[in-house]
């Protein structure tokens, strides 16, 4: 009697946790962002990862294998969020923007901090100094006709 | 039907519903890592990608009742969590992003940034 409870619940858990999967995958998938997606994927699937570990370690016939099952969980727990925030400070810091709907970034880029940027006059067109230096990007003429995808700042202005 | 066989058949059941829904999980992740536009997603396609093999390595430890494989799972967690946290230290030392450097490429040498104005001032 006991063993059928303990394989109903094994199953329950079988069964969320691969529920929790595909839901990452799912939002990996369907979300329009980096920062978006890394939302959806650091969270549900460890969590998924886990419910499943939880389920071998009911099924497990020792203490020993359970415990090393709860060790692997605890182990998936601390390093998903983690990884998520390296990469995600890293992506950021380097310069991958935001979906342009989202309606608050709480770190927003600047270009120079202190007064002008010597590579940009006023009119938004490189200077010389950006072409001597190397630095130079698009020139302006193409920059305007260029259909560009939306950015942070562009909702900004209006 | 008494309870312990309904346990016993819905025990397959979940383990067939586990196994598919997972088998769904892969294909959608690699969908992203495949089209995935730039390279910090790719590398959340893999974390997933990790999850969902430590997922499924536990599946086939349930199943065949081997337990050795917490170990694998245990491996392949720490493997994924290094490889993660050393895609992100590219990321950041390699300073620019698809678009920084696709924007940077041709315009480099004013040799060629005339050539393209020339190209371009035909056809007004």
């Amino acid at each position: 009697m006991s063993e059928a409870i303990f394989d109903t619940i094994d199953g329950i858990l079988m069964i969320g946790g691969s529920i929790f999967v595909v839901l990452a995958a799912v939002g990996l998938l369907r979300l329009p962002d980096l920062y978006t997606r890394m939302h959806a994927a650091s969270k549900a699937g460890p969590v998924g990862a886990g419910l499943l570990l939880l389920a071998l370690a009911l099924n497990a016939g020792s203490s020993a294998e359970a415990l090393r099952a709860v060790a692997a969980i605890l182990f998936l727990l601390l390093t998903a969020p983690i990884a998520a925030h390296l990469l995600a400070k890293a992506s950021y810091k380097v310069g991958y923007g935001l979906w342009p709907g989202s309606v608050l970034d709480e770190m927003p880029r600047v270009r120079n901090p202190e007064g002008e940027d010597p590579y940009y006059d006023e009119e938004g067109s490189q200077t010389g100094l950006a072409l001597h230096e190397g630095q130079a990007g698009e020139p302006a003429w193409r920059r305007e006709t260029k259909d560009r995808r939306p950015r942070w700042s562009d909702l900004r202005k209006r | 039907m008494t309870f312990p066989q309904f346990a016993e058949a819905f025990y397959g059941i979940a383990l067939l519903i586990a196994q598919g829904l997972l088998g769904l999980a892969f294909l959608l992740v690699i969908i992203r890592i495949v089209r995935g536009p730039t390279l910090p997603d790719r590398v959340v396609g893999l974390d997933v990608l990790t999850s969902a093999s430590i997922a499924f390595i536990a599946l086939v430890g349930i199943e065949t009742g081997y337990t050795l494989y917490v170990d694998v799972a245990i491996a392949l967690g720490l493997v994924g969590f290094l490889a993660t946290v050393a895609f992100a230290r590219f990321i950041l030392t390699r300073g620019q992003t698809e678009e920084d450097a696709f924007e940077q490429l041709p315009f480099r040498d004013p040799q060629s940034k005339t050539l393209s104005r020339t190209s371009q001032g035909s056809q007004p």
